[in-house]
């Protein structure tokens, strides 16, 4: 692209961004002579250079924008919200033509004429309007020498240039252009007064409106960050030489060095602080896009709303600026569109009708603060509340031990929008979560006070510079790394002697922490470090992420340090453990952490764990896998187990509550009958006292099952050994030592409730001929995948479960193969018949494994359209026996039982 | 690639062209000597855990971190034996970075004719023909042109 036209971009996207601001005060105080010249003056440029550079698209809209423009100025025609909007419109468009000209290098087509019209009608004064009648004699034919006259003004102050322009006014046109034409000596004269006037008169107090006059921008000029950026490198490189002088110095006495060293030393000093001086800037230009968002909102929504911006020359890193620019547009609007009343309402509650929404930025003590007040309606605690139950983010119970203020923050959740209708602007529920996400991805933080019928405060802390963080340096298998001192809780001494020490669970080490157990990960072994470490003691260090807690095991901690944070070649880019590297003090090269990075490399085993829990993906391989499981002893003291992932809670209720009803023990549980069975029969459910209570739930309904006492969680291979005769006792395991039976939920859940399997439809029984079959289920309700399980790896079984059948035809397309398919018909996104007809499928690697069907639903037309689509076989009916036969059945009509 | 096209270019262009000279073993190669930036000594060079096998870690050069390249892993020698190793490196730029190309010595800068340039043979071992940029007949031994941003760049599409 031509270097005329880039930096004919970068200067008009910066005007256009003053003009914006510019338009919204003009708005507010149209009879602004030095605002309006302002205006005036940076539109005028953009059509002078488009001219130059020839851009015709350009150059007309911005004419004729500039025409209306200069009737504002001429005051015959009166700023109104409609010739603002309209004047919007024009800019809206030249910063279309732009990003277009950015992308291509030329002007994009496009039609124009309908604005250019709307443009001229206001301009010729034939617009309907009463107020905007013109009387011809005006502008047309001096437009253009007023132009000139703009140009030879360029370098005059606002005020003067009033001045002069003010004269035309009252005097019939030709005479005022020829008198003007005369004061142009004078007025080059004037110009270089009024330059020296203004240099001297280094910033103007009070309302200053970005560009004052060409006099400032002259002061300042463009600079390419990478030259920044590479004096910043060098700047560093020499703080370090002169830290080695300065040590070198120190060692020798009373050397003549020492004097000048000082002075370096300050100078030194001094310069490094002016080059990070070169990459801070003033929030106001994060800012400058708000005035027009916050007025075209109020338009749209028939709402007043004042913005008030305080501290918008409080500088920050460019970076950083970046990074919060979305954000906090998105939180003002945000504050526009839920948080200011409509003024009628307004008017009611005794507030002003004007809303007030106040952006205050400052520093305080190494971080910016950025503070958003709105004086609202506030957070609405009860709608905030009934979202929290509906989304089961907490339950009723839980809610009830907060406070307003936890409450109010469960905004910062995903998902979370209050807002009743979703508007053009906002209450699409992906706000408020981003916005703490990205602030804290610059480790920021975010804290909200509101008050409800008050008005809400958001306050924003961030650090002024990502350039700089301050890391903890820490050391493993005898290398150095740096961790974010952000990410960094607490640190812990652990020493295989005393009884602060870390614990090992078959090779994975856990420790104590107060009262949790904290995972741990070695970073040595993460990341395949040599050595060992000679010292008996080991340091942990505590890690957050979000609400994830873990620690990191390293051999040596050393200091915190602040380390200027370089990004990492980019051959090493896809090592997602770091995040940078840097220079220490010494001189060496040291590897930055990322503990988000750490977490995921680390914890791939939790994120399985978390996947079997909610039973999305089961891949089991009997006697292999570990499940956890649920300890609890009945009345006769006897061990007994159960998956935990099917236990929904766990409660403790008073004996003295349950009732009974037909025949039936119940309790009412959250505002619905429960029914309770004691898991020994012989049990008196109205003995005394509270008992604990497994609660297992589907979607509809809920049982508890009463037990004596809840012993333990604990992980383990289950290997079912004896596969009992007693009913609600699907086999005896070892664990922890001892012959623990493990329980058949689905019994109890069948004495309790008749109607729970009609809905869902069945269970598994065992036969040893089967044994090492590979099953394929496939169920959308979890609850039945995870009781059907262990009732099949009992059977001999080898199974695999799906949520869905798009899910079981990946598996096909990953080359599983398995002996025998067990799929339920209703299932959503993809029902049981269609599955059916995809493994069917010509060339369907699956198209001889014979399928059955489970259901509810069982008419003989289901049976028929069931057997068409391809199952083999259809269980209608829940029945453990009937499926342990269909199977069976199965294979041997395959020829492959052995 | 560009490299390449503005190599044969030159060739046909100018008499002679510059080459620092480098030892890999007891082969010698050339590098284009406006590609070189620095000639370093032996560095202490911070080791990147879990990365690829040719990098040899990281390195402070003035103020910026450098990427240590351990060629003989990407010309598939066998590590170096003591006796004639000295633990030098070619700092090279490619894509804005900065690279250390570890080797074993450096020797003089040669200006080497044209007449004596041939194109890489197809013959040549398949590891190296994509890294060699040419051949140049020296009195004694075969000089083998190191097509250094070659040769980066496939260490960043191995990835």
């Amino acid at each position: 692209m031509d270097d005329l036209i880039v930096e004919f971009l970068t200067e008009t996207n910066e005007s256009l961004g003053a003009l914006d601001l510019d338009m919204v005060r003009l708005e507010q105080n149209p009879n602004d002579k030095e605002l309006l010249s302002g205006i005036f003056r940076l539109m005028h440029t953009i059509k002078g250079t488009c001219g130059f550079l020839g851009l015709p698209r350009l150059e007309t809209v911005a004419h004729r924008a500039e025409n209306v423009m200069g009737r504002f100025r001429d005051g015959d025609l009166k700023v109104t919200p409609d010739y603002v909007t309209l004047i919007f419109a024009a800019f809206d468009r030249i910063k279309l033509i732009i990003a277009g000209l950015e992308e291509t290098g030329s002007e994009p087509q496009g039609d124009d004429s309908a604005l250019i019209e709307h443009l001229d009608a206001v301009y010729e004064g034939r617009d309907g309007n009463p107020d905007n009648a013109k009387d011809g004699s005006a502008a047309d034919g001096d437009n253009d020498e007023l132009q000139a006259l703009f140009d030879a003004t360029e370098a005059l102050s606002p005020d003067q240039f009033d001045s002069i322009v003010g004269i035309p006014e009252d005097e019939p046109a030709p005479d005022a252009i020829a008198a003007m034409m005369e004061t142009k000596p004078a007025v080059s004269t004037l110009a270089a007064e009024t330059a020296a006037a203004a240099a001297a008169a280094a910033k103007p107090a009070g309302d200053d409106h970005g560009n004052k006059g060409p006099s400032l921008a002259d002061q300042s000029l463009r600079v390419n960050v990478d030259v920044l950026e590479n004096l910043m490198t060098l700047v560093s490189e020499l703080v370090l030489t002169r830290n080695q002088l300065l040590q070198i110095s120190r060692s020798i006495k009373d050397n003549e060095f020492s004097g000048p060293l000082q002075r370096l030393s300050h100078v030194v000093s001094d310069l490094q602080e002016g080059v990070m001086k070169t990459r801070m800037q003033p929030i106001g230009n994060a800012w400058s896009k708000l005035p027009r968002i916050i007025r075209d909102l109020s338009m749209e929504l028939g709402k007043k709303i004042d913005l008030d911006m305080v501290g918008a020359e409080t500088e920050l890193d460019r970076q950083v600026l970046d990074m919060i620019k979305d954000p906090l547009t998105h939180m003002v609007r945000n504050s526009a569109d839920h948080g200011i009343e409509m003024p009628n309402d307004r008017a009611a509650k005794g507030k002003p009708e004007t809303g007030r929404i106040v952006l205050k930025a400052y520093h305080e003590g190494g971080h910016i603060i950025i503070e958003i007040t709105d004086d609202g309606k506030g957070l609405p605690l009860a709608k905030i509340k009934e979202k929290i139950i509906n989304n089961g983010l907490a339950t009723a119970e839980e809610i009830a031990g907060m406070s307003d203020q936890q409450i109010q923050q469960y905004i910062f959740r995903a998902g979370f929008s209050t807002a009743e209708k979703v508007t053009s602007v906002s209450g699409r529920g992906v706000g408020m979560d981003v916005v703490r996400t990205n602030i804290e991805k610059i480790g920021g933080s975010i804290v909200l006070k509101s008050v409800e019928g008050k008005g809400s405060t958001f306050l924003i802390k961030i650090p002024l510079t990502l350039a700089i963080v301050s890391a903890l340096i820490v050391a493993s298998g005898g290398e150095r790394f740096a961790i974010p001192q952000l990410a960094v809780r607490e640190l812990v001494l652990a020493s295989a002697k005393s009884n602060v020490k870390i614990e090992n669970i078959k090779g994975s080490p856990f420790f104590r922490l107060r009262d949790r157990l904290l995972p741990l990960v070695s970073l040595r072994d993460l990341l395949h470090l040599e050595g060992e470490n000679e010292d008996s003691t080991q340091y942990i260090i505590v890690a957050q992420i979000g609400t994830y807690q873990f620690g990191i095991i390293v051999d040596k901690v050393f200091d915190t340090e602040e380390i200027v944070v370089k990004p990492v070649s980019k051959i090493l880019k896809n090592i997602e453990i770091f995040s940078g590297n840097t220079i220490l003090g010494d001189g060496s090269v040291i590897m930055i952490l990322d503990p988000n990075g750490v977490a995921k490399a680390a914890g791939e085993t939790d994120v399985a764990d978390a996947e079997n829990a909610s039973g999305a993906e089961v891949k089991a391989d009997q006697g292999k896998e570990k499940t956890s499981l649920l300890l609890f002893k009945t009345a006769d003291g006897a061990p007994k187990a159960v998956p935990l992932s099917l236990v929904a809670r766990l409660e403790e209720i008073e004996t003295s509550k349950i009732e009974s009803s037909s025949g039936k023990s119940m309790v009412q549980y959250r505002g619905q009958l429960m029914p309770i069975i004691a898991f020994d029969s012989t049990v008196d459910l109205h003995d005394k006292a509270k008992k604990p209570v497994l609660v297992f739930s589907d979607e509809t309904s809920t049982m508890g099952l009463m037990v004596e006492e809840i012993v333990d969680i604990t992980e383990e291979i289950v290997n079912v050994q004896v596969s009992a005769d007693k009913p609600g006792i699907i086999g005896s395991a070892i664990i922890h030592g001892k012959a623990t039976d493990v329980v058949d939920i689905g019994h109890y859940i069948r004495s309790s409730n008749k109607d729970w399997f009609k809905r869902h439809g069945y269970e598994a029984y065992g036969d040893a001929s089967t044994t090492g079959r590979r099953v394929l289920l496939v169920d959308d309700s979890p609850f039945f995948r995870n009781m059907l399980t262990p009732l099949l790896k009992v059977a001999g079984y080898k199974v695999t479960t799906m949520e869905s059948p798009l899910d079981a035809l990946q598996l096909r397309e990953d080359g599983e193969k398995f002996d025998i398919i067990v799929s339920d018909i209703e299932m959503p996104k993809m029902d049981g018949f269609e599955f059916a007809q995809k493994v069917r499928e010509e060339n369907s690697r699956w198209k001889d494994t014979p399928m059955v069907a489970l259901t509810s639903h069982a008419t003989q037309q289901d049976i028929d359209h069931g057997m068409n689509v391809g199952f083999s076989k259809y269980i209608a009916k829940f029945d453990r026996d009937t499926l342990l036969n269909t199977l069976t059945e199965a294979l041997v009509s395959q020829g492959g039982v052995r | 690639m560009s490299a390449v096209t503005t190599l044969e270019r030159t060739t046909f262009l100018a008499e002679t062209r510059d080459f620092l000279t480098i030892w890999i073993g007891d082969q010698i190669f050339g590098i284009p000597i406006l590609q070189v930036q620095d000639v370093l000594g032996e560095q202490s060079v911070t080791k990147i855990p879990l990365s690829p096998p040719a990098i040899a870690g990281s390195l402070n050069l003035r103020g910026r971190i450098v990427t240590a390249i351990d060629v003989r892993t990407c010309l598939g020698m066998p590590p170096a034996e003591k006796s004639d190793h000295q633990d030098m490196s070619v700092v090279v730029e490619n894509g804005g970075e900065l690279y250390s190309l570890l080797i074993d010595k450096v020797g003089d800068v040669l200006s080497l004719p044209q007449n004596d340039f041939e194109k890489t043979p197809a013959t040549l071992n398949e590891g190296w023909k994509d890294i060699s940029a040419g051949i140049y007949r020296l009195k004694e031994k075969l000089l083998v042109v190191l097509d250094v941003p070659k040769l980066l760049n496939e260490l960043l599409t191995e990835e």
